[in-house]
């Protein structure tokens, strides 16, 4: 029998043959000719995990850190391992109740599975953490505490100007290029998002092996492969901390802003913008609750008015209108004009605040008493010059002034998202006046009115002008970097100095100065003077427009002031805008005296102390601010209604009797108090019940 | 002839067997150890422990060393004498199983007694080799009778139906390699012809869309016709066996896969036969809970052992990252890596260098059990190391298949190398029972 099928024997091998010859050849195929197994083990095993390196930190001009960074922690847990924990007390502990513990657990394995580690509570406070900490040998099966840097802003001060971190949203991951992804930190906003890259540091990359349920295990290589962290370089600023504190105080309960200028140099000494925040509200745990508040507060909070507001710059302009005229030589410091209490040079008289005559015999009384007749009179004989041929052309070239000035387009200070303001062109007038007008159509330009808006950086700035003569560099904190080297070229367009006017002699210039002196000596801004300090400044009171409940009202006039002091050598330029505050010797000249005698002489006098508080106390929040925000609450507590169903928000907004009465802004109340009035919008869920009487009684 | 060799168990022992042997033990032993070991384990302390599992397969070898010892200090008459005997103890261990087994991961297989598992499925490919043998090498037996060729057919489909009744189709599969030995011994060729081209049937119908097939049979029988014009004319029978053939292929492809997919074949069976043909499973196979669960994210994707497999296996490259340096067998990416994908860690950590020199070995290993097996004298000896080499074959042929993503994922170990008391006792008394005839290949055995 053996003799007999024998030659099978071969078939048998070589099927054997054949099948591991396959088999060689896919082993082939899989390691040898394709790489990109190679790749998807990589993915598989290796966990890139990037080291994030402390942010830098930013010191004021006396080297104090104003902002800096802190270490929170953060309650990790890890699902599986929570075993024969005392739920309980760690509920206890943490302030919830077992629900929400429950609730939290399982949050924890949707987002992250059971077996990896993810945050149980971020960013315990003080109070919790030092509790967990004594605790937490309670807790160790399953629960542990993660550091996490914070930034810290020791002085509770300068919110706007320093910004905040945020996570990158999809629009900054998609603009950086991959650079950023889902989770990163980013400044965003004030210098934490203009100084970004120079802030974050170098990030670092540590090669990380993780296993099959993405669980680390160890380095990847020895970490042969890793990069390690930079830390983010410090930027040193102008900032003058206590000045920015005591500007933010006196700002208290108003709505407006303060800029002041070191103007040899364009440093911003102290930039406030009323209604503020504590920026530390936007660090820590209470952040998403803190910023939800403040991004529905119909104030506003958030927006940084001193480059984002628009305001008419009134009678501030004025020293701007001096120079231009004096620069095309259409005045001289000798000019004058005759006014009676308006100027009657066009169809429509421009009423003057003074009526005595002599009140504008040259450039020096007419900037002391402000004349609207003078300026009105400069600014037509600016744009109707002969030299340029026809209104249009020397509009023109006034525009270019102001251009040059930083008026109507952004002067480029280091913080993200500033207003150009708005000087209009020519077009926009010929679009308006269908290409017929004059000199005299927008004669109120000469007194900062008009189309002409302004952001109180760019009066402040033109402080800087009058102050230096006719230069400014351009306004910025940062004086400099922390081991600054030829590649930050982020600081070079800061140090150029940009001469705006040269063909006006120094003594026209001390003309100038002269008349803003007198403002304060004799003039309208005599309570902002300083004994044995000569301040050079510019009151303005602007009118005050907004549309509420669909009508435009006139609110009580925004009160303008603009100085900058000393006379000789200055060190300051300031701004300062408080809407609805008046006159602008009413409350924007104390403030900015007493910002400047705090600067000038670092002190301030007792006297002055009382006149401190006596501002923080004052309230010149307006009326109106209640009921738009009772009106957008409760719109919004609709719409939620509307989409979901639930209306526990919207009960809250319901009237308990009584008609509708809409608050009808007050424009003569010294200090008006915010009434809080509950006016109900709803009528087309409960109508009023007045409403229904009177139907009746029209019916009987 | 009939010498006793009691005396020295070295005599006429087939040397070359024992080392290759060995050799492919001591790489299993390594391949675990590079699976199971972590940075900081104490080697020496875990082997005393018995608590890692290198160390409990190094005890496990000692076992088998031991049995090997005995096996080659037993009379190989005894073999031939109770092959009957095995046979049905083996069937009455399996049988045992249905009022004993304890559930173990979805198989119903194995039995447990204190500390450890036992698995009679696999164990049962010994008495089956021996019944075998024994079977055909009856003096009187004339395989070319179809009556023979059943009997020999039912010794080796008998477990495997018991076993697919414990849910061990993979183990089940296993059994139907001894129809090679039949093959070698005489079985006609037409019949596994007509086996594979059932097979390849079957795969086509799952490749090809319905009718298309359809439409080719047709064709191809069309073809057949018209080739064989004058056989037809002079012999209408002919036709009718073509149309016949037709029918019944059609029949097949139409009735008889979907039938064996619908009511047969377990869900995760058919997918992964779908995912190693590499299609996705047709709408009318798929059981309805189980595309909820799918759908939900609650299972794995059925491909997932085997992508992971490859990509441990393609990122060893041409040498390998070495010994304890391949990142997907140590941080368990790859499911089942001691046991069914124990490949995976030699492929990665040695590269196609490592899995080409372990794949020759097993070739020389089954060569040489070719070698042996022409050499006997007796039948039973030639069928028994037949049956060994079809054993040993199947499983790594099938196994490494699985893991390259050839064949479908069936729970198949590895010989000798993969983790597990049971099969490494089963391969290493199958393989000395072997050496043990061979030694004594100079004596005529019935």
């Amino acid at each position: 029998m053996s003799v007999f099928n024998g030659s099978r024997s071969y078939i048998v091998r070589i099927i054997f043959l054949g099948v591991f010859l396959v088999i060689i050849l896919q082993l082939l195929n899989l390691q040898v000719f394709s790489d990109k197994y190679e790749d998807l083990a990589m993915n598989n095993a290796v966990f890139r995990k990037t080291v994030y390196p402390p942010r830098g930190i930013i010191f004021d001009r006396k080297n104090k850190a104003i902002l800096n960074n802190t270490l929170m922690f953060d309650l990790m847990v890890t699902p599986s391992a929570v075993k024969g924990v005392d739920t309980a007390y760690l509920c206890q502990l943490l302030e919830i109740d077992t629900v929400e513990f429950k609730k939290r657990i399982i949050d924890a394995v949707i987002r992250n599975g059971s077996v990896r580690s993810s945050a149980f509570e971020e960013l315990l406070s003080e109070q919790k953490y030092a509790r967990l900490e004594e605790n937490m040998w309670r807790f160790n099966s399953g629960f542990y505490l993660q550091q996490r840097p914070v930034r810290l802003y020791p002085f509770n001060a300068g919110a706007h100007v320093m910004g905040y971190v945020g996570e990158a949203d999809s629009g900054i991951i998609a603009r950086s290029d991959g650079f950023y992804q889902p989770g990163d930190y980013v400044g965003r906003s004030g210098l934490e998002a203009y100084y970004e890259r120079v802030l974050m540091g170098q990030r670092g990359v540590q090669f990380l092996i993780k296993d099959n349920k993405n669980r680390i295990q160890g380095s990847f290589e020895d970490g042969l492969l890793d990069t390690a962290a930079v830390a983010g370089r410090g930027l040193r600023t102008y900032i003058d901390i206590e000045l920015q504190q005591l500007a933010e105080k006196l700002m208290r309960n108003k709505v407006g802003s303060v800029v002041a200028i070191e103007p040899s140099t364009g440093g911003i000494i102290a930039m406030v913008s009323a209604p503020d925040y504590n920026p530390n509200d936007l660090t820590g745990s209470a952040k998403k609750k803190n910023y939800s508040r403040l991004v529905l507060d119909v104030s506003s909070p958030l927006l940084n008015r001193a480059i984002k507001g628009l305001y008419p710059p009134g009678s501030t302009y004025k020293p701007l209108g001096a120079l231009v005229g004096l620069d095309e030589g259409v005045i001289t410091p000798r000019s004058g004009i005759g006014c009676s209490g308006a100027y009657y040079g066009c169809n429509r008289p421009v009423r003057c605040t003074e009526k005595w005559s002599g009140h504008s015999n040259n450039l020096r009384e007419s900037i002391a008493h402000s004349c609207n007749a003078f300026f009105s009179n400069t600014y037509r004989l600016t744009v109707d010059n002969p030299r340029w041929g026809g209104v249009k052309k020397g509009y023109a070239k006034w525009k270019g002034y102001m251009n040059a000035f930083g008026l109507g387009n952004r002067l480029g200070v280091d913080l993200p998202s500033e207003n150009a303001g708005n000087i209009p062109d020519t077009t926009k007038y010929n679009s308006v006046y269908r290409g017929s007008w004059n000199s005299c159509t927008n004669v109120t330009l000469g007194i900062g009115q008009d189309m002409m808006t302004v952001t109180p950086l760019q009066i402040a700035n033109s402080m800087c002008i009058v102050a230096n003569k006719g230069f400014f560099y351009v306004p910025h904190f940062v004086k400099s970097i922390d081991n600054e080297t030829a590649e930050d070229t982020i600081l070079n367009k800061f140090r150029s100095k940009h001469e705006v006017l040269t063909n006006i002699p120094d003594t026209a210039y001390e003309t100038v100065h002269s008349g803003m002196q007198d403002v304060v000596e004799i003039g309208t801004a005599r309570g902002a003077a300083i004994p044995g300090i000569a301040i050079c400044a510019k009151t303005g009171t602007a009118e005050n427009f907004r549309v509420l409940d669909g009508r435009r009202v006139q609110l009580k006039d925004n009160s303008l002031f603009a100085a900058f002091a000393p006379r000789r050598n200055p060190k300051i330029a300031i701004a300062v805008i408080v809407e609805n505050g008046g006159f602008g010797s009413t409350w924007a000249g104390p403030i900015a005296s007493l910002l400047m005698e705090k600067y000038l002489t670092d002190s301030l006098r007792a006297d002055r102390m009382v006149e401190v508080e006596r501002i923080a106390a004052a309230n010149l929040m307006p009326s109106f601010l209640p009921r738009l925000q009772f009106k957008e609450d409760s719109i919004r507590a609709e719409s939620y209604f509307k989409i979901t169903g639930d209306s526990s928000y919207l009960k809250k907004y319901r009237r308990r009797g009584g008609a509708p009465t809409p608050v009808a802004p007050k424009r003569d109340s010294s200090t008006p108090k915010p009434r809080i009035v509950y006016t109900p919008l709803m009528e087309a869920i409960e109508p009023p019940k007045s409403f229904e009487a009177k139907k009746k009684t029209v019916a009987v | 002839m009939s010498k006793s060799n009691k005396g020295s168990i070295s005599k006429g022992v087939d040397a070359v067997m024992i080392w290759l042997y060995l050799l492919l033990v001591t790489i299993g032993l390594v391949a675990i150890f590079a699976v199971t070991y972590r940075e900081g384990d104490s080697v020496v302390s875990s082997f005393f422990a018995f608590k890692t599992d290198y160390s409990k397969q190094f005890y496990f070898f000692a076992i088998a060393g031991l049995l090997a010892i005995f096996i080659l200090l037993t009379d190989s008459k005894f073999f031939t004498a109770t092959a009957n005997l095995w046979y049905a103890a083996g069937i009455a261990l399996l049988l045992l199983v249905f009022p004993f087994h304890s559930a173990v991961k979805g198989t119903e297989s194995i039995i447990r007694f204190g500390g450890f598992q036992f698995q009679p499925a696999e164990f049962c490919k010994v008495p089956v080799c021996l019944a075998l043998a024994k079977y055909l090498s009856l003096p009187n037996l004339d395989f070319s009778k179809t009556r023979s060729q059943l009997i020999a057919a039912a010794i080796a489909i008998v477990p495997a139906v018991i076993t697919i009744a414990q849910k061990e189709t993979g183990l089940a599969l296993v059994f139907f390699a001894f129809f090679l030995v039949m093959y070698r011994e005489g079985l006609p060729a037409t019949i596994l012809v007509v086996g594979f081209s059932i097979a390849a049937l079957i795969i086509a119908t799952l490749l090809i869309e319905k009718n298309t097939l359809a439409f080719i049979l047709t064709a191809l029988a069309a073809l057949l016709v018209y080739l064989m014009r004058r056989q037809v004319k002079r012999d209408k029978g002919l036709l009718i066996k073509i149309v016949m053939l037709w029918a019944l292929c059609v029949g097949i492809q139409r009735f008889a896969v979907p039938l064996l997919f619908q009511n047969v074949f377990q869900t995760h069976q058919v997918e992964r036969i779908f995912s190693t043909i590499g299609k996705d499973i047709p709408p009318e196979y798929i059981d309805p809970k189980e595309a909820a669960a799918v759908a939900a994210g609650k299972k794995k994707d059925v491909d997932y052992n085997v992508k992971q497999s490859k990509i441990a296996i393609g990122s060893g490259g041409v040498l390998g990252k070495g010994l304890l340096s391949g990142t997907q067998t140590r941080y368990d990416f790859v499911p089942e890596q001691r046991t069914d994908f124990i490949f995976c860690t030699i492929g990665e950590g040695f590269g196609f260098v490592g899995t080409t020199v372990l794949l020759v070995i097993y070739l020389l290993l089954l060569f040489r059990i070719v070698f042996i097996a022409e050499r006997q004298r007796s039948v039973f000896s030639r069928c028994y190391a037949y049956g060994v080499a079809a054993v040993f074959f199947f499983h790594v042929a099938i196994n490494v298949g699985m893991t390259v993503g050839l064949a479908p994922v069936i729970g198949i170990p590895l010989p000798f190398i993969s983790y597990g008391g049971t099969a490494l006792i089963t391969f290493t008394i199958l393989l000395f029972i072997l050496i043990r005839l061979d030694a004594d290949r100079q004596m005529v055995l019935r």
